[in-house]
């Protein structure tokens, strides 16, 4: 716009008359009022109200019997949460650091005093299937944790990766112990 | 002047003739104060608190409100753990269980307003072929709005003797027709409130409707300070661009 | 061997770059920057920039809505609710589209009487007049179809009664309807297929405003004088003139839209469409939006049914032939004394439809709405064509500059040539 053919009536070059003065406080407050009114059209893109509502699912986990796990959806994802057996437990925390794939202690997995609970995102860090092993009856690989039937990951009783192709760990969601009977995910 | 006559009397027949439909209106419904009236106006939160109590214990065993959620009450000044409490008194159906049954339990923040019955047909066997209306919206849904509203609830009354009533039907002021299928749902008394506000038909009404004034348009105070800032800006705006206007259309002879 | 590039005078080399392989800048540049735009104009001629910043308004907000819009009979009522509730901002993105199409109608008929007062629509814009008669059906249509949306009483009712008439036309008429319909009556089908006829045609209204305006372009805006520009003294460059006066009446509307939007957003409504669509029960009154009344009140006011809609259709189908039923050679009302006034008739015989088309159509509203036909027609189809004859226009001045020189108004006597203007 700088060299149009339009006089624009600015007075002489290096000067900031009235005019411009005034074209500027304009121009400026236009376009904060545009931009203020740009905001709401692009917010109300974001999550609403309802989405927002379900991004935290409570579960109660006294019907859970030991060794064995449920899945519940959070945030369109699935979660394990596996009762632990003391074996599990003492699986999980006796292994060395130096044997694993994707090294992580065991407590950092689960809350104090719950270590009876694992509670995981139940999708392979491979490409993205749906473990199996919540039911002592599917098979849960040679580490008595999670398999996988789409390219054979296998993870351990701490949902830590023990055979390939997979990467990484099982990922941990955000939860916390409401009671110890109630688990609130997100 | 005679055809001045002739219109006048052409006028008044025709304005007679219109007549036998005003016999099916009723009186227009008494004007009310409001506290969200007015460009500055806002709810009162006491009088909604106590009008989604009367809702609660009267109204809500024949009205549904579907389009509410328990979590919308935190916009008439409840907490998230008041609201998680009246929640998980009320029982809705929550899907189905493993055995492919429909399954109940508490409801929580997220779970829609409980309907009273699932169905319309069910409402209507319940209430003798009447269908209460959902009240999400009433208040917007009805000319006269909350004074409309406002009168019914307290217009109810024994029919002149002229008045020949149809069976199940009950008699009210500001209904038009005069006839409505509800029987007076409010009386002297019923609800306690817990905050010392006197409980009369009147109270009682007035709280209720505000209630459902929020419920039908829980934006309303964001909406009316929003558009405070708005025109004020606009204002300040349009003086902006008359000053450049006139500046730059000030060496044109027009 | 390259092929030409357009030759382009942007200093800004990225400009450049572009505007000589596509000249977009320079096309922006000579339409809206320097193009020669009669001085006189007064704030009438703000109102066509207006409806293109309520059509972008309208469709900024269109895309938004129609992101949580559900166009199914059992999730259409809901989802508006969802919009007004859940949706961040919905309920303001919702009332602006809402009250938008008021103001977008508002809008255009102003700017519509402000070419019928200054005579706009006669040689050399018959055209231009014509496209814009397709605009304002293309809007109605539009508003029509976007009004049956939120599936509430008077969206099913208001759809029924008017998809209903086409059933006038014998024999085509009832093979039609249900054409329309999809099926036996108003039902999921019709409420699908206006879904997506409401988001296609805005962009149809877009390719018709763009001939719209380039045919303005072509043989320039008219004035409020109705004579032709003579030299480059009668004209300013549209910008920063009239982006900047432009910009004033921009303002002022927005400070109208922002009242109903923000103070009394359902004001214009009916409260009948708070309640879900019903087919078994017909509310007490179907009333169209305001801005249909006029031509509701008239096609109620013939007993009979294929009259009443022909009567509707042709009255603004008689507004494609409005160049040729004015006789006058005169454009603008300021110079045609008789009707100027006569037009203010014709305006109160739209309004007084508009009322009559709110009330039952019975005992005066029916006189009355037959009367207001009558003299509608009568403007278009007598008034205009004889009044073209018979008028003594006052007389014109001999350019638009002349009027400001000396204060006067009146012709030089005959030989005189124009002064060169001087600045104030």
């Amino acid at each position: 716009m700088a060299d149009s053919a339009a006089t624009l009536g600015h007075g002489h070059a290096g000067e900031v008359t009235k005019r411009d003065f005034l074209k500027l406080v304009t121009g400026a407050a236009a376009a904060i009022g545009g931009a203020a009114f740009a905001w709401t059209l692009i917010d109300s893109m974001n999550p609403s109200k309802d989405v927002l509502a379900l991004s935290a699912v409570e579960l109660d986990i006294t019907p859970i019997p030991e060794g064995s796990g449920i899945t519940v959806v959070w945030q369109g994802k699935p979660i394990f949460v596996r009762h632990r057996t003391p074996t599990e437990i003492k699986q999980a925390e006796d292994v060395q650091l130096s044997q694993l794939i994707d090294p992580q202690a065991d407590s950092a997995r689960v809350k104090p005093n719950h270590a009876q609970w694992i509670v995981l995102i139940g999708i392979c860090t491979h490409l993205g299937c749906v473990p199996l092993g919540n039911k002592p009856s599917d098979p849960r690989g040679d580490w008595g944790g999670w398999f996988c039937p789409c390219h054979g990951s296998q993870y351990d009783t701490s949902g830590r990766v023990r055979h390939g192709p997979a990467p990484a760990n099982l990922a941990l969601p955000p939860y916390a112990f409401d009671t110890d009977a109630k688990i609130k995910i997100g | 002047m005679r055809a001045l006559r002739s219109i006048f009397a052409a006028l008044l027949l025709g304005g007679l003739a219109a007549a036998p439909t005003l016999a099916q209106e009723a009186p227009t419904p008494p004007q009310q104060q409001w506290s969200w009236e007015g460009p500055f106006g806002t709810f009162d939160l006491a009088a909604a608190q106590r009008g989604f109590q009367v809702y609660s214990e009267v109204c809500s065993a024949c009205h549904s409100m579907k389009q509410l959620h328990y979590r919308d009450l935190a916009g008439i000044g409840l907490s998230l753990q008041e609201i998680t409490a009246i929640a998980a008194a009320v029982t809705v159906p929550q899907g189905v269980d493993d055995q492919g049954q429909p399954k109940e339990g508490p409801a929580t923040p997220g779970s829609q307003f409980r309907s009273p019955f699932p169905n319309e047909q069910a409402a209507r066997a319940a209430e003798n072929g009447a269908l209460p209306p959902d009240l999400s919206v009433i208040v917007n849904g009805r000319e006269g709005h909350a004074d409309y509203i406002y009168a019914i609830l307290t217009g109810f009354a024994a029919p002149p003797p002229t008045f020949t009533m149809q069976g199940g039907m009950n008699y009210n002021e500001y209904f038009p027709g005069h006839q409505i299928a509800m029987p007076q749902p409010l009386h002297d008394g019923q609800v306690a409130y817990t905050d010392g506000t006197p409980n009369t038909v009147a109270q009682m009404s007035h709280d209720v409707v505000t209630f459902m004034a929020w419920a039908a348009n829980p934006e309303l105070v964001e909406r009316k300070q929003i558009g405070w800032r708005v025109v004020l800006f606009l204002v300040v705006m349009t003086g902006l661009t008359y000053a450049v206007k006139r500046k730059v259309w000030a060496d044109v002879d027009h | 061997m390259a092929g030409q590039q357009h030759d382009s005078s942007f200093s800004n080399p990225v400009i450049q770059w572009i505007d000589t392989r596509l000249p977009i800048f320079t096309m922006m540049q000579k339409e809206y920057a320097i193009f020669p735009t009669p001085k006189n104009f007064n704030y009438f001629w703000n109102f066509g920039a207006l409806a293109m910043v309520i059509l972008g308004i309208m469709i900024a907000t269109g895309v938004l809505l129609a992101m949580n819009y559900q166009p199914n009979t059992l999730l259409a009522f809901d989802s508006i609710q969802h919009i007004m509730r859940d949706v961040n901002y919905g309920w303001l993105i919702r009332y602006l589209h809402q009250n938008g199409a008021s103001m977008f109608f508002i809008v255009t008929y102003i700017h519509m009487f402000r070419g019928l007062y200054y005579g706009s629509y006669k040689y050399p814009r018959e055209l231009l007049w014509m496209l814009g008669v397709v605009i304002l059906l293309v809007m109605m249509a539009t508003a029509f179809m976007g009004y049956v949306l939120p599936w509430g009483q008077m969206s099913y009712w208001g759809a029924t009664v008017i998809t209903n008439l086409f059933s006038a036309f014998p024999g085509v008429g009832p093979p039609i309807v249900t054409w329309l319909w999809g099926g036996f009556s108003v039902d999921n089908p019709t409420l699908n297929r206006f879904f997506s006829l409401h988001y296609l045609l805005p962009f149809v209204l877009v390719a018709v405003i763009f001939l719209h305006v380039a045919a303005l372009h072509i043989v320039g805006s008219n004035n409020p004088l109705g004579i032709d520009v003579k030299s480059p003294q009668d004209t300013v460059p549209f910008h920063p003139y009239y982006t900047a006066k432009d910009s004033v009446g921009i303002c002022v509307f927005l400070l109208v839209y922002a009242a109903f939007v923000f103070f009394m957003p359902n004001a214009l409504g009916d409260p009948n469409n708070f309640i879900p669509a019903n087919p078994l029960q017909t509310p007490a009154d179907i009333v169209p939006e305001w801005y249909f009344l006029p031509y509701y009140a008239i096609l109620r006011s013939i007993p009979n049914k294929l009259a009443g809609v022909c009567l509707m259709f042709g009255s603004l189908l008689i507004l494609f032939v409005l160049p040729w039923l004015d006789t006058s050679r005169v454009r603008s009302a300021r110079f045609r004394p008789v009707y100027r006034q006569l037009i203010w008739v014709w305006v109160a015989a739209v309004i007084g439809l508009g009322v009559c088309g709110a009330h039952k159509p019975e005992g005066i509203w029916v006189v009355l709405s037959r009367v207001c036909t009558l003299y509608y027609f009568l403007h278009f189809l007598v008034i205009l064509p004889v009044l073209g004859k018979l008028e003594h226009p006052l007389p014109l001045p001999d350019s638009i500059s002349r009027p400001v020189i000396g204060g006067g108004g009146g012709p030089l006597p005959g030989g005189a040539t124009a002064k060169p203007m001087e600045k104030a």
